[in-house]
């Protein structure tokens, strides 16, 4: 049985490559893109490439090797066939004790395949067809672009371009107010020397001596110079209010597009796995690179930018150079907070501060992280001192008044934050 | 009840109620804002109040126009994050503090690989978790921007990306090396005591390959009286062990073992054991000083007696008659307490220690031959574990400067040595060198000695490297590194004297091996990783085989299976042969009585030599001196008596001659209860010029005053006479800074009264009430009380046990980032430590008068008589926590509160300066932060907040305050926190002892006991209810302030 199989497996894929080669050998002497062997219709390579942007991609690339293998030439080395009973169910396929398929998995260190029954035959067909057309582009390698602070050193070019443009603003003016004074100083001079056929009221306004203390106690200067000075502090302040943590709603454009969404959303990585220090002391940690490189040394390609935003990951994990986040969540210095108080001893789910991170796109600030927000909390939230020894005799006194309130228990006192 | 109508005293100007002191008195705060009124006649240069007001408007504009700029923090985690390391939690290593023969084994607390605090290790049979100032302050040292970052070669720094490039450096030495050694002429290694093996065997491993090369082994701090006394008597020039924790009495004769006199930590431990009580013990030792400048020792002592230097050899001969041994024919002065002292020793024979600081090694002779003749070898003093502290040699060194100077030398490496500063013929030693054709340094800065040489090759310093240590025989430790070495350009001097004796090994796997080859049985990797891990060496002695080569080991024949059950041996020593009549006629010709004012020098408790790196810590000049509580400075110490004969007041600049000869050194006059009549002493460690910023010019250097007397070093520097310069200097003293105005503060007894009533000595006030007659304080309070259902922090201080060493000072320092203010800040009263040691003195001898009756000539005698010899009493003081605060109530602002724990807590960001609280403390513990003390140049001895090295010892837990904020101790809150969290996320209580403050677990006496007063089982519930409930008292108990710190009345043995 086993045998006839592999005869006819061979001589199939055989005749395949065979086909392929012919079919192929001449297309080499066209200035057009090889069409596949499905066929080079375009509607079918579009079709194609929408189906495995929105399936295949998160595991596959054309010519690399993510966590899937590359698939260039996958037409080449199985036949259509198997191909879409392995898209259907690589599992059942791998169980059949198919030996390419069980080679396969063994090699990407068994990782299951997702099963994707709901593709048709001709959906498949048209994927492979993607592939074809795809694999006979040369692969681009074009200058990868830098690690960090691309979005911050555009911003900061415009800034000085701007500021040339403000100056140049200014000097002009400045020269529009000299040249106004010097009219009105001519004018009137020349008015004087007639002062005899003014009007009474011309004459008084000639003779009208500018008085800087006056224009200074002005109504209108007053306003102007308290309207300045009230905008200028109320920028401070709002300024300031960063630095106390009320910034709300932050969500600053981070040097590496990463995404939560992604990660934490899509392939459910559990928050622990990169901030390691959750649940052992003060700082949650920014992952180091190599908890990064722990996937994307094999993942090397992302659904939304491609290969461009991995490769600043793996770039920088290879020059030895850290990447300067932008940090989002600020709490001020005189505040002292632990994450491991709050998620290990407390029970606080990440989310109840940070908000539903599994969706964003870029993290932004969820709570406010004000002082009055802190005190709220410790004000509803109850002790989680089920099973810890510690908090018995404390649970113990105060179960006759109710749930044992954090305030309860020294939360709203000032040296549990401030020292 | 006996009410305490003794007066306490804290210095002279109290006593004499001097005009400024009272002044002060009434005045927490110096000065106010220096703003006038306008109009004010007052004529000052002080702005007046619309400048003021001009400025503050301005500033205002200035800040908001410099924050538009709107701000973005970066976060950069590691590429690679260290297995062990995670940011926000520290990571402790064992190592070893040794520097110049001192020793502690020390735990380090290093946060994101910056070591950031000290701690004694308690595994350690010898410091046994005990610390010193000098231990504590050594951090800041590691973050000495004076430090090398390069290799010099005459003068210039070389610059290098990695220590291999020193490689044509090295040739070019070995070469020169080779040279001298073929030249005929001797190389010589120069070093302070090394405790190291490991290093002491590349040293031999230098000589093998240079055999012209010696090395020459001196201490600073010299014991050369003891070593040549065991080397005559005991047939070995070794310091025995001494036990004073096994000694009933005690009988010092001006040895300051609790503060710079051999290994003062192991012996404050051992001494503080003998001193607690409880009521299980009712006994304690006895302790007697004979000395003529008030040591911290002798502050301790229950019986002082001040004599002269010259007539020391004497009084011990006094002792020897006293005790009735056999006559020696000296003109032995008879003194009551020599009369007393032997009597006591005679009740406890075997248990009982005589010791001497002198470094006669007649006078060591006697003393060993009192200690013989008592029984105490084999009880208090061991023989056969010796301790190797001091090694040095004060003849090895005086014949290398003489043959330096007569040119046979042609090579010198100085290895953590700076003889051109600490040694009395430093000036002569650094015109020597100029003969010297290759002069080589290690130390780690351009001091006194390395800039006259031609090569420095800085040395790591003690956190950065790895070495070992023996500091008793068959004890051994090893030093760890915490922190990788900070200058790229700096190598560990056994590795650069290994490259230069050919061996290529690093001083890591030089060290291993010779580990190695020593420890045979078991596991070697085992025994290795566990003794790097408890930072000291804790299995079987009979595993470590003597290192070939390693002649001190060697020579002490093998080593027994039980020196690591403690770290002294009893029973079975040898004793001392002594040949009376010889030291009978050495004594006679030494010692003669004579009529003129002579000089002692000594070292202080906090700098000891200062020749090293600790010269130029601002943490160790800033710290008060326990007895006289000076900063910044050195002065000549004089009795009341003198200064009135002479009419010199305090502060008064002398021109010092000594034997006739003028010596420059012109220092202030700081008047000394306790100073021995017609005696001076003058402090030595100070008056450096190339230590770095905080250490240059501070005080005036004594060490040329040292006599050189018959091969050896004499701190006894003769007689001096001294004449008024016409300057006056102001000494910065913090005594008298916060005085709290003759209340009961002190509660104290003897040991008679103690045994009788466990109470005695206890002040307990009684307030009256109208419609309830008499009630305790603590019975009528106007206020509801606080409940503190899960902790209630307290502290119990025990004030027979504290020393006064100022170990906790520095410690709380470098815990909770207390800023350094400087001289001129602290002479303006504004010094910043949260604990505070108050010494006061108190004296039978005194009056109920005060005023001007000190004034009136019986006055000035009265004030004369109770200065003489004065009994001294230490009381660390800090924040008391009370749970009835007055601080709180005042504050405006409600920036000081207090938890539910029992913590008086103080919120910096609240605070808006108003300085009410510090006002209302009874205790004055409050400091106001009267400058930005970071990040300004105007403080610059700041070096932890000021410079970019510096701050890497802040501990990033504790805030940093700005400038117009109140601050105070806080119990280090951080701990309490950090200890509550890890018992939280064990799910369990916290154990006792797990949480301790800085200065707790600093103290080389467990004098300061921290727990949790709810815990019944924990030693404070203990101490302060079962064992000592009479002996605690709260310190002004009629306030009802109801601190959380119980202080244990000090009991005298008198």
């Amino acid at each position: 049985m086993s045998l006839t199989n592999t005869i006819n497996r061979s001589a199939i894929t055989l005749l395949l490559l065979f086909l392929s080669l012919f079919v192929s050998l001449p297309s080499n002497g066209e200035d057009k893109p090889a069409a596949g062997a499905a066929g080079a219709d375009p509607a079918k390579v579009a079709e194609g490439a929408k189906l495995f942007e929105a399936n295949c991609k998160a595991c596959h690339a054309v010519h690399d090797v993510v966590v899937g293998p590359a698939l260039k030439d996958v037409n080449k080395r199985r036949p259509i066939g198997w191909i879409v009973n392995f898209v259907h169910n690589s599992q059942k396929v791998i169980a059949s004790g198919d030996p390419y398929a069980v080679e396969l998995y063994n090699k990407f260190g068994k990782t299951e395949m997702k099963s994707f029954p709901e593709l048709s035959e001709d959906q498949i067909k048209s994927i492979v067809a993607y592939i074809v057309d795809e694999g006979g582009k040369k692969v681009d390698v074009g200058p990868k672009p830098p690690v960090d602070g691309q979005p911050q050193s555009e911003a900061k070019d415009e800034g000085g371009y701007s500021g040339i443009i403000l100056i140049l603003i200014i000097i002009v003016l400045v020269l529009v107010l000299v040249m106004l004074v010097v009219f009105l100083s001519v004018l009137k001079r020349y008015l004087k020397d007639k002062e005899e056929k003014l009007a009474e009221s011309d004459r008084e306004i000639v003779n009208q001596k500018f008085d800087v203390l006056k224009v200074i106690k002005s109504k209108g200067f007053l306003s102007i110079v308290g309207i300045i000075f009230v905008s200028l502090a109320l920028r401070a302040c709002w300024n300031n209010m960063f630095y106390v943590g009320v910034d709300q709603g932050y969500a600053p454009i981070q040097p590496i597009p990463f995404s939560h969404k992604l990660h934490a959303g899509q392939y459910k990585i559990d928050c622990n796995y990169c901030h390691t220090g959750v649940t052992k002391g003060k700082q949650a940690n920014i992952p180091s690179l190599n908890i990064c490189m722990n996937c994307h040394s094999q993942i090397k390609s992302g659904p939304r930018f491609g290969q461009d935003g991995i490769a600043k990951v793996i770039d920088a994990y290879n020059s030895n150079k850290p990447v300067k986040w932008v940090r989002v969540h600020n709490l001020p210095d005189l505040a002292y907070f632990n994450h491991a108080q709050h998620v290990k001893v407390g029970g606080i789910e990440c989310k109840t501060c940070h908000g539903q991170i599994d969706t964003m796109e870029v993290v932004r600030q969820h709570s406010p992280l004000t002082m009055g927000w802190c005190i709220n909390c410790h004000r509803e939230t109850a002790v989680n001192g089920k099973d810890n020894a510690y908090y018995d005799k404390l649970l113990e006194l105060h179960s006759k008044k109710g749930p044992l309130k954090v305030a309860e228990n020294g939360g709203l006192e000032c040296a549990k934050c401030h020292y | 009840m006996k009410d305490n109508n003794k007066k306490y005293w804290k210095g002279i100007e109290e006593l004499s109620n001097d005009p400024e002191f009272l002044k002060h008195a009434h005045n927490e705060f110096p000065e106010f804002l220096s703003v006038k009124e306008k109009g004010s006649s007052e004529a000052s240069d002080a702005p007046d109040r619309r400048d003021f007001l001009k400025l503050l408007g301005f500033s205002v504009a200035a800040v908001s126009l410099a924050a538009c700029e709107a701000p973005v923090k970066k976060v950069i985690p590691y590429v690679n994050k260290p297995v062990d390391v995670d940011p926000g939690i520290a990571n402790w290593y064992a190592s070893t503090y040794q520097e110049g023969g001192e020793y502690c084994s020390i735990l380090v607390k290093t946060r994101e690989g910056r070591p950031i605090k000290i701690e004694g290790n308690k595994l350690s049979p010898i410091t046994m978790g005990g610390t010193s100032a000098r231990v504590q302050a050594s951090v800041l040292s590691l973050y000495d921007t004076e430090r090398l970052e390069f290799f010099v070669e005459n003068g210039k720094q070389i610059k290098v990306k990695s220590i291999a490039e020193y490689a044509p450096l090295d040739r070019k030495i070995i070469d020169k090396l080779a040279a001298a050694q073929a030249s005929g002429k001797s190389i010589r290694i120069v070093s302070q005591t090394i405790l190291s093996p490991t290093t002491k065997k590349a040293i031999e491993e230098f000589k093998a390959k240079y055999p012209a090369t010696e090395h020459v082994m001196y201490d600073v701090l010299s014991a050369e009286g003891i070593l040549k006394a065991n080397e005559i008597s005991l047939g070995q020039r070794i310091i025995p062990s001494y036990n004073f924790g096994a000694a009933d009495v005690i009988v010092s004769f001006g040895a300051d073992f609790l503060g710079t006199w051999i290994s003062p930590i192991e012996y404050a431990k051992q001494y503080s054991k003998t001193r607690k009580l409880s009521a299980h013990k009712k006994t304690m030792s006895k302790h007697y000083q004979i000395e003529s400048n008030l040591s911290l020792t002798g502050c301790n002592a229950d019986t002082r007696l001040p004599i002269k230097p010259s007539e020391e050899g004497l009084y011990v001969a006094a002792l020897y008659n006293a005790l009735g041994f056999g006559g020696l024919s000296t003109k032995a002065p008879n003194h009551e307490v020599i009369k007393k002292a032997a009597t006591d020793l005679l009740k406890a024979k075997g248990k009982s220690l005589v010791v001497s600081g002198s470094n006669d090694p007649y006078v060591q002779l006697l003393v060993n031959k009192i200690n013989s003749e008592l029984g105490n070898y084999g009880k208090t003093i061991d023989v056969s574990t010796p301790s190797f502290q001091k090694q040095g040699s004060d003849e090895a060194i005086l014949k290398f400067i003489e043959d330096a100077k007569s040119g046979q030398v042609g090579a010198v490496i100085f290895y953590g040595a700076n003889p051109v500063y600490d040694h009395p013929k430093g000036e002569e030693l650094k015109e020597a060198l100029k003969k010297i054709s290759l002069k080589i340094s290690f130390n780690d800065r351009m001091d006194e000695t390395s800039s006259e040489v031609d090569y420095v090759c800085p040395d790591l310093h003690f956190l950065e490297s790895w070495n070992d240590a023996e500091p008793k025989k068959g004890f051994f430790s090893l030093t760890q590194p915490t922190i990788t070495p900070i200058f790229k350009g700096n190598r560990a001097a056994q590795e650069s004297l290994l490259i230069w004796s050919g061996n290529k090994t690093d001083y890591y796997t030089y060290l291993e091996n010779n580990w190695k080859s020593r420890l045979t049985g078991g596991n070697f990797q085992e025994l290795w990783d566990k003794t790097l891990h408890d930072g000291l060496y804790s299995g079987k002695t009979s595993e470590l085989h003597v290192t070939p080569g390693h002649s001190e080991t060697e020579a002490y024949a093998a080593i027994s299976d039980t020196a690591s059950v403690g770290a002294f041996h009893t029973g079975g020593s040898s004793t001392p042969n002594v040949n009376l009549s010889e030291v009978e006629d050495n004594i006679n010709r030494t010692y003669k009585t004579n009529s003129g004012i002579e000089l002692s020098l000594y070292y202080k408790v906090g700098l000891g030599s200062g020749s090293l790196s600790a010269g130029n810590n601002p943490w160790l000049h800033e710290l008060p001196d326990p007895v006289s509580k000076a900063t910044w400075d050195n002065y000549l110490a004089i009795p009341k008596k003198m200064a009135n004969e002479m009419d010199i007041a305090q502060g008064d600049v002398v021109a010092l001659t000594v034997d006739g000869k003028n010596t420059g050194i012109e220092v202030p006059v700081l008047i000394q209860p306790g100073q021995a009549n017609n005696t001076a002493s003058l402090a030595l460690g100070y008056g450096r010029t190339k230590a770095g910023k905080c250490g240059n010019e501070v005080g005036k250097n004594a060490y040329p005053l040292i006599k050189v007397k018959g091969g050896r070093l004499d701190l006894n520097a003769g007689v001096v006479t001294f004449a008024k310069t016409g300057d006056e200097r102001k000494i910065a003293q913090t005594q008298t800074h916060h005085t709290v105005m003759a209340r009961p503060i002190i509660q104290d007894a003897s040991l008679a009264e103690y045994q009788k009533d466990a109470g005695a000595g206890r002040y307990k006030p009684m307030i009256h009430t109208n419609l309830y007659g008499e009630k305790k304080p603590t019975e009528i309070t106007t206020w509801y009380e606080h409940e503190k259902p899960n902790h209630l922090w307290g502290m119990s201080i025990d004030l027979n046990s504290c020393i006064g060493c100022g170990a906790c000072v520095v410690a709380c320092q470098s815990e909770n980032n207390v800023p350094v203010v400087g001289r001129k800040e602290v002479l303006n009263r504004r010094e910043m430590h949260w604990i505070r040691i108050d010494r006061y003195y108190s004296s039978d001898a005194e009056t109920d008068k005060t005023g001007e009756y000190f004034e009136s000539e019986s006055g000035v005698k009265d004030l004369e008589i109770a200065a003489e010899n004065p009994t001294v009493t230490f009381q660390p003081m800090l924040c008391q926590q009370c749970n009835h605060a007055p601080c709180e109530s005042v504050c405006p602002v409600a920036a000081t509160t207090h938890s539910s724990e029992g913590l008086n807590q103080m919120t910096y960001n609240r605070c808006i300066g108003t300085r009410y609280c510090a006002n209302n403390c009874p205790y004055k513990v409050r400091r106001f932060n009267w400058f930005k003390y970071f990040e300004n140049e105007e403080f610059d001895k700041n070096v932890s907040m000021n410079n970019f090295l510096g701050r890497m010892v802040l501990n990033p837990d504790v805030t940093v305050r700005s400038r117009g904020v109140m601050e105070k101790c806080s119990f280090c809150v951080q701990r309490i926190q950090e200890g509550k969290l890890k018992a939280k996320m064990e799910k369990r209580r916290p154990i006792d002892g797990e949480i301790v403050t800085a200065c707790a677990s600093a103290c080389p006496t467990d004098a300061i006991i921290f727990g949790d007063r709810n815990d019944t089982e924990s030693r404070l519930h203990k101490d302060n209810v079962v064992e000592n409930a009479e002996r605690s008292y709260a310190v002004l108990e009629e306030l009802n302030v109801q601190p959380n710190i119980l202080y244990l009345t000090k009991i005298r043995n008198s």
